[in-house]
């Protein structure tokens, strides 16, 4: 579904600050692959979703999603395939405009915006039936400004917005980090429900190594821009948090530094 | 204040309320603070003007001032969005050059539009008389004009317009093309700035370079003072608000040249110095309110 062949990516080329943020990437991820990504701070993550989802383009490299190289596509089309969550839940949602706005919005999500109602009748109750399944209420709501929700509603309803028509590939940045621990599980299973539902293809940003053995069927590691760890099927199910943190001193071949990969 | 002046003051918050809610689309929808309206009114003034006294049509001559206005957004929007040029530059840079393109379209700093057909002449003949002509003509402008802002901003691309002021992040993550989006929403404003600036100049009976200065800060006022007044609840309410904004602005104005201190009353030219300090007034009210309540 997803193919980077030799993906590379450069901050500040050239200056005295440059950072070589992803390095000679290979990565092939096939459809229905739920894909948890870890790594240590500035190991790449992020680069690598924003590589994928269209932010920039890479220095040098391509990067196809299912039939499509995408490698020169600018965000705004590669959102015909990608659709992404943030880890600040004010990213994916509208403020000013009303649930049903904002899910009115995601419905068209890559295709043509014309002069049709932007809020359509019949999508109502296909609104109110997608947001009684993440348990809210907000089915309730459908008028109320969203800048009125709490940052975990936001959130759910950011999550909702993405999967609403299916997308291709799904990118989560950390979507979870931001929520207290109580909201943070309650996303992470509606993550879990959604992705397996739709039978999607999804990468997972996360810094619990516990969710990422748990979620998805494959994990990988990032450190300083390259993939130093890819594991997957029954070998990641057995893995241990243990493991996993040996695995990383193992591949660095250096101590672990004090550095903010909880463990949990 | 004699009626007169207040029938006057009212058409023209109704005509200039029209170019209020193209500046509340760009200031408060697109957050795109565009200094070019005060090139694109004179613009769609000059253009009206010259199609009439070539004798095409008044009703035809506003459309193609609306097509200029929305050329000369678009011109500000692409060099913002293409070129990188900031908003408030690429404005006034558009700003400037509309300056000699006006001159050139009227062949001279002004046109007179004496004895020519207007707009007003159908509305004339059914008997109503001329200074109430001004006032239907305009308020059945600005009630079209706002109904079909509001019915656009509620399409599919109205609602990408609204989000993209809100959130470019969200939205291109949606899939729309912001810089589109901004070429478009721009371009709107503009057109209808101009639409505003060929009805005046039917009104005036002129057409004039010089008559765009000034247009951002009463339309900004407008916008502030609407927005003050009749509130922000709704995306339609402050869209009434803005064109309601530009009537009470235009009745203050008309208020503030009749009063009289002994011997100081204020001439027209006082007219942008009273609007930048009501302007200023309005912006700095809600922070002193603030202030006042924390003491
Ligand atoms: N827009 C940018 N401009 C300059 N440098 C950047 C930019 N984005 C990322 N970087 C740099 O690229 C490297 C990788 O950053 P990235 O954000 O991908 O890390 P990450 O793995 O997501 O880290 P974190 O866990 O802290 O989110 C870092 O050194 C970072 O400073
Ligand atoms: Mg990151």
């Amino acid at each position: 579904m997803i193919t980077i062949e030799s993906g590379t990516k450069f901050f500040h080329k050239g200056s005295v600050n440059e950072v070589r943020a992803l390095h000679d990437i290979n990565l092939e991820i096939a459809e229905g692959e739920f894909v948890t990504v870890i790594g240590s701070n500035g190991a790449g993550k992020s680069t690598l979703l924003n590589g994928i989802a269209g932010s920039f383009f890479l220095d040098t490299g391509s990067i196809s999603i299912g039939e499509h190289e995408v490698t020169r596509w600018p965000e705004y089309k590669r959102a015909r395939l990608i659709a992404r969550v943030f880890q600040d839940p004010l990213l994916g949602t509208c403020p000013s405009a009303t649930i049903e706005q904002n899910l009115a919005l995601a419905m068209r999500r890559g295709k043509r915006r014309g002069l049709r109602p932007g809020v359509r009748v019949r999508d109502r109750s296909y609104f109110r039936q997608e947001l009684e399944k993440i348990g809210l209420g907000l089915e309730s709501r459908l008028n109320d400004r969203v800048g009125l929700l709490s940052g975990g509603q936001r959130q759910a309803l950011t999550m909702l917005m993405a999967t609403l028509i299916k997308p291709e590939v799904l990118l989560l940045d950390e979507h979870i980090a931001a929520l207290d621990p109580k909201t943070a599980v309650q996303i992470l299973s509606l993550t879990n429900e959604i992705v397996a539902a739709q039978s999607l293809t999804a990468l997972m940003i996360t810094h619990n190594m516990r969710h990422a053995i748990t979620f998805g069927n494959r994990l990988i590691m990032l450190h300083q821009g390259s993939i130093i760890l890819d594991i997957s099927g029954k070998q990641k199910k057995e893995l241990g948090v243990e493991d996993l943190l040996d695995q990383f001193y193992r591949a660095q071949g250096e101590a672990l530094a004090t550095d903010s990969m909880l463990l949990t | 204040m004699t009626w007169y002046a207040v029938l006057g003051a009212v058409e023209q918050g109704l005509v200039y309320g029209i170019m209020a809610i193209g500046v509340y689309l760009t200031f408060r929808i697109l957050d795109f603070p565009d200094l070019t309206v005060d090139g694109s009114l004179p613009l769609g003034a000059a253009i009206s003007a010259v199609a009439i006294t070539s004798g095409i049509n008044p009703y035809l001559a506003l459309l193609l001032a609306i097509g200029g206005g929305f050329a000369a957004g678009i011109v500000t929007a692409i060099l913002n969005t293409k070129f990188k040029i900031l908003h408030l530059l690429a404005s006034i840079l558009t700003m400037i050059a509309l300056y000699s393109v006006n001159i050139r379209i009227m062949g001279g700093p002004n046109i007179a539009l004496l004895g020519t057909p207007t707009v007003f002449d159908p509305v004339i003949a059914l008997g109503i008389a001329p200074h109430y002509a001004g006032l239907l003509v305009f308020g059945a402008g600005a009630l079209i004009v706002s109904a079909a802002i509001i019915w656009f901003l509620r399409t599919e691309l109205g609602q990408a317009i609204l989000a993209t002021g809100d959130n470019p992040q969200m939205i291109t993550a949606l899939g729309v093309n912001t810089h589109f989006i901004i070429i478009i929403g721009v371009g709107l404003s503009n057109a209808l700035v101009a639409l505003s600036g060929a009805l005046i100049a039917q009104n005036q009976g002129a057409a004039d370079v010089g008559m765009g200065i000034g247009t951002i800060i009463a339309g900004l006022a407008s916008v502030i003072v609407g927005e003050t007044i009749f509130g922000t609840k709704s995306m339609a309410r402050a869209i009434i608000a803005a064109v309601l904004g530009s009537v009470v602005y235009r009745l203050a104005i008309a208020l503030a040249l009749g009063l009289e201190f002994g011997r100081f009353s204020f001439n027209p030219s006082d007219l942008n110095l009273i609007t930048a300090l009501l302007v200023i007034g309005a912006l700095i009210a809600p922070n002193l309110k603030r202030k006042m309540v924390a003491k």
